[in-house]
């Protein structure tokens, strides 16, 4: 097992020699000006880096060796959906007639855009099984919140928007779903999950009644099980006059296989970023979608992208009904091109290998740790599986030591404690577009960390030893934040932090 | 696991320590080690009116944020002021520095239909 130490990086600010510069300035032509005079009194303390171009080059390249992300390894951070983004979305997002062109410009000049964003839409409202999509929110949760609004106008509209107080969440759903329900003003009560890891159809019974706005619910569930009572789930609250949304972080387990909107959803939200291969982490940004059927089209945010029936495209922004802007313009556009070049390269055809390989990895992987962590419900997974480590917890050692000792071998920690109905879990989502060599490598891995867990616990507590930094102290780190850094001449005087 | 056999005790991991009319009330030493690490603590304000099983705040760790339930009816006539910022007392001591409500009952009889420490120890095997 590779155990090769990383130095320290010195931050730039410590580098470098006073009048050191890495430009070639001509002689100034111009008058020269007395800043003190012209300016008042100037800082001379800033201490900004004076270094040569070298220097700076070799500083930020060696700072990106110490980074890891998919492009440098197996990043099986589950409910995350850490899928490889191929580089020819970057390619058509870099084209100059998308990337140069400005939200405020005239509509009339950007048609190639809108087209874009109708082919997105109509590509998306076929894959899902929706009659309408909106580009509009720019992020999951806004996607999910965008959703809740458009059913609150739903039943505002037919009289009972007083009446609908409470929206129903099973207890393995992502923690995004009750703040958008609460978001939205509505009072959130629990569903629980069988024993099989589904939601408890009984419970349900119970909790279903005409004061509910709706049901979140997230399929495949955050167990990475699918929901084989759906159908009977969406028919009981539309039984009562409630509202199903579609929690979409999973799609990557039913891309090109089934479709939400055939389940019985009324709307959803996506994760581009997840499912369609747009920039995801540091930032992304991200991009959330939504799906809904034809009854809760009125009240779709403006402006509405739509095609005529000449084939052009147009925007919509008179709509009375509309829950208004959700976001300044038309989403995140560039994101929108990205995902149009993945599907697109996929095609109709080929999709459905994005959820038959994203399926098969993840239950390749539940299958070769079975004897080491076994899963929390045994039966076939979809796009993840979540595994239980409880059975080292006697002689001391945690889900979050095992991820940590993982750091050493090289790989990113998969997803820890998430859904929290499993106790100790560990929630492995492989994606589509890892090879059976690293799947073995890191499930050859996880098996030896495990027989480290029961011979010498001490090495995964003491995980990772072979980073930059060492186990990170999480309690202080959100108690004692501490964000700023103060060059070394400074510190002394600098106020304590804390 | 630590539990104490002069509390009684929640399915939801609280505990209750009775003293006349007043109930103390924190999490168990279970509740702790499987939340981990405890970084904040929202407590009520005094003089808030409880119902049993209510939510009465939330403990916010390095895993997770949960809500506290309360295990009798009554009036918040104390909160523990050492938990602002000392939340790891929770960890340190969950029975008695990290103590987190006094509720004076106003249904005392509540207390009778919690778990005593047996069932309650049997209830985490």
């Amino acid at each position: 097992m590779p155990m090769k130490q990383v130095p320290q990086p010195i931050s730039i600010f410590e580098k470098g020699s006073p009048g050191r510069m890495g430009a070639n300035l001509p002689e100034t032509d111009a008058p020269e000006v007395d800043l003190q005079a012209a300016l008042g009194d100037l800082r001379d303390d800033l201490h900004l880096p004076e270094l040569g171009e070298l220097e700076v080059l070799r500083h930020f390249t060696n700072l990106s060796h110490i980074n890891y992300g998919i492009e440098t390894g197996f990043y099986p951070l589950g409910s995350c959906t850490m899928k490889y983004n191929p580089k020819i979305n970057e390619a058509t997002a870099g084209l100059p007639g998308f990337r140069a062109i400005h939200p405020m410009q005239p509509v009339e000049t950007a048609p190639g855009a809108f087209e874009v964003l109708a082919q997105v839409q109509e590509i998306l409202c076929e894959v899902a099984g929706f009659d309408e999509i909106t580009l509009q929110p720019l992020a999951g949760a806004h996607g999910e919140l965008t959703c809740l609004m458009l059913i609150k106008a739903y039943h505002d509209s037919r009289g009972e928007g007083a009446q609908r107080k409470y929206v129903l969440i099973p207890d393995s759903a992502h923690g995004t779903n009750p703040a958008s329900a609460a978001a939205c003003g509505y009072e959130v009560k629990s569903v629980p999950t069988d024993a099989h890891g589904n939601t408890d159809l009984e419970a349900l019974r119970g909790m279903v009644n005409n004061e509910v706005a709706a049901l979140m619910i997230t399929n495949p569930s955050t167990l990475g099980l699918f929901e084989p009572n759906i159908k009977e789930i969406c028919d009981l609250l539309h039984s009562v006059g409630a509202q199903v949304f579609c929690d979409g972080a999973n799609m990557n387990a039913m891309v090109g296989t089934t479709r939400p909107g055939d389940h019985g959803f009324d709307c959803m939200h996506f994760n581009l970023h997840k499912t369609f291969s747009t920039p995801h982490g540091g930032g992304g940004p991200g991009c959330g979608a939504i799906g809904l059927m034809k009854h809760l089209e009125p009240f779709l945010p403006i402006p509405v992208i739509r095609r005529a029936s000449n084939g052009k495209v147009q925007l919509e922004t008179a709509r009375p009904l509309s829950i208004g802007r959700v976001s300044a313009f038309y989403g995140q556009f560039l994101m929108e091109v990205r995902a149009l070049t993945y599907l697109l390269a996929y095609g109709r055809q080929k999709m459905r290998n994005i959820s038959r390989f994203a399926v098969l990895n993840a239950n390749y992987v539940k299958a070769r740790l079975r004897d080491v962590l076994p899963a929390a419900h045994d039966r076939h997974c979809m796009h993840e599986c979540v595994l239980t480590a409880t059975r080292y917890k006697k002689g001391g050692v945690r889900a979050l030591d095992i991820s940590k000792r993982l750091i050493d071998y090289g790989f990113h920690p998969p997803t820890n404690y998430f859904p929290l109905i499993v106790p100790e879990a560990i929630m492995i989502e492989p994606t589509e577009t890892e090879t059976k060599e690293t799947l073995d490598a890191f499930c050859d891995a996880m098996i030896a960390i495990c027989k480290e867990a029961e011979e010498s616990p001490e090495l995964l507590h003491g995980a990772p030893s072979t980073q930059i930094v060492g186990r990170l102290d999480e309690a202080a780190a959100v108690k004692n934040l501490d964000v700023r850094w103060i060059h070394p001449s400074r510190r002394e005087k600098a106020p304590v932090s804390g | 696991m630590n539990v104490p056999t002069d509390l009684k005790y929640t399915k939801s991991h609280e505990w209750v320590r009775v003293e006349g009319d007043i109930a103390t009330i924190g999490i168990t030493d279970h509740a702790q080690s499987e939340l981990g690490d405890i970084v904040f603590v929202d407590l009520p304000n005094v003089g808030r009116a409880l119902n049993a099983e209510e939510s009465f705040g939330t403990v916010e760790s390095v895993k997770t944020a949960s809500d506290l339930y309360s295990p009798v009816s009554g009036e918040v006539v104390e909160a523990n002021p050492a938990l602002s910022t000392q939340s790891e007392l929770v960890n340190t001591d969950p029975y008695l520095g990290g103590w987190m409500i006094k509720v004076r009952m106003s249904q005392p009889d509540q207390v009778a239909a919690l778990m005593d420490p047996a069932s309650y120890q049997a209830s985490l095997d």
